[in-house]
């Protein structure tokens, strides 16, 4: 599974895109799994602002994930 | 043009472009009133400030998600399509670095009639600002930092769904 962060989210993580072996069954369980990396982490992915995309579309916490998805968390969005 | 399997029902003249380089309005305009059938163009485009959220600023820099951001753009020409009459719709949205007074994004429409037009334009502008995956990071006398998301924006699109 692709794993990709975005905007200041990229930034305050330090990590662009990351691919993960495992499969949680959902975007719930992703986060739990990612948070799990150390407290810094666990922060940055508890904001209620994050945005999640499965497959490019987006998605929210319980959305089903399968093994060859991707999945990006990035904060609200400012184009235009 | 788009070449895709989700360009399904956008029209054969319908452009999307995600560019670093700055582009030409007298351009875009003649693509738009080339249509016979369309009686009204209608366009807007956005540059970039010098003050924003209460900062002086001198530059500002665009991130987006490749792939993503076409997707959502053409997400988004389909919801139109499905509200309005439109002749074709052009889309440009620029990244990277970018100076003051600089374009930004393009939006333009044509229908045969202005109200289709002015309505499509101003829907397509305000999806975009709520559901196209970039983000804004400004240069300002005070610092870098990113541009967070305007409440306003978040009503305008509501306004759409209700």
């Amino acid at each position: 599974m692709k794993i990709l962060f975005f905007g200041q989210l990229r930034e305050l993580l330090n990590v662009t895109e990351l691919q993960l072996d495992a499969t949680p069954s959902d975007v719930s369980a992703l986060l739990e799994h990612l948070s799990a990396q150390n407290d810094q982490w666990r922060q940055y992915l508890s904001s209620d602002s994050i945005l999640v995309a499965v497959n490019q579309t987006l998605s929210d916490k319980h959305c089903k994930l399968n093994e060859h998805d991707e999945v990006a968390f990035f904060p609200p969005v400012t184009g235009g | 043009m788009i070449k895709s399997e989700l360009s399904a029902n956008l029209s054969p003249n319908d452009y999307i472009s995600v560019q670093h380089d700055d582009f030409d309005l007298a351009h875009e305009y003649r693509n738009l009133a080339n249509n016979s059938q369309c009686g009204a163009v209608v366009t807007f485009c956005g540059l970039v400030r010098d003050m924003n959220q209460g900062n002086q600023v001198v530059a500002l820099e665009l991130e987006h998600y490749p792939g993503m951001t076409e997707k959502s753009l053409m997400d988004i020409i389909n919801l139109a399509r499905q509200r309005w009459q439109l002749g074709d719709v052009r889309i440009i949205h620029r990244v990277g670095k970018l100076s003051l007074n600089e374009q930004i994004v393009f939006v333009g429409v044509s229908s045969q009639h202005r109200t289709d037009a002015f309505d499509a334009c101003q829907f397509i502008m305000d999806f975009l600002k709520t559901k196209v995956p970039l983000w804004k990071k400004e240069q300002s006398t005070e610092g870098e930092y990113w541009v967070n998301a305007r409440q306003t924006d978040q009503q305008q699109v509501k306004k759409w769904i209700s």
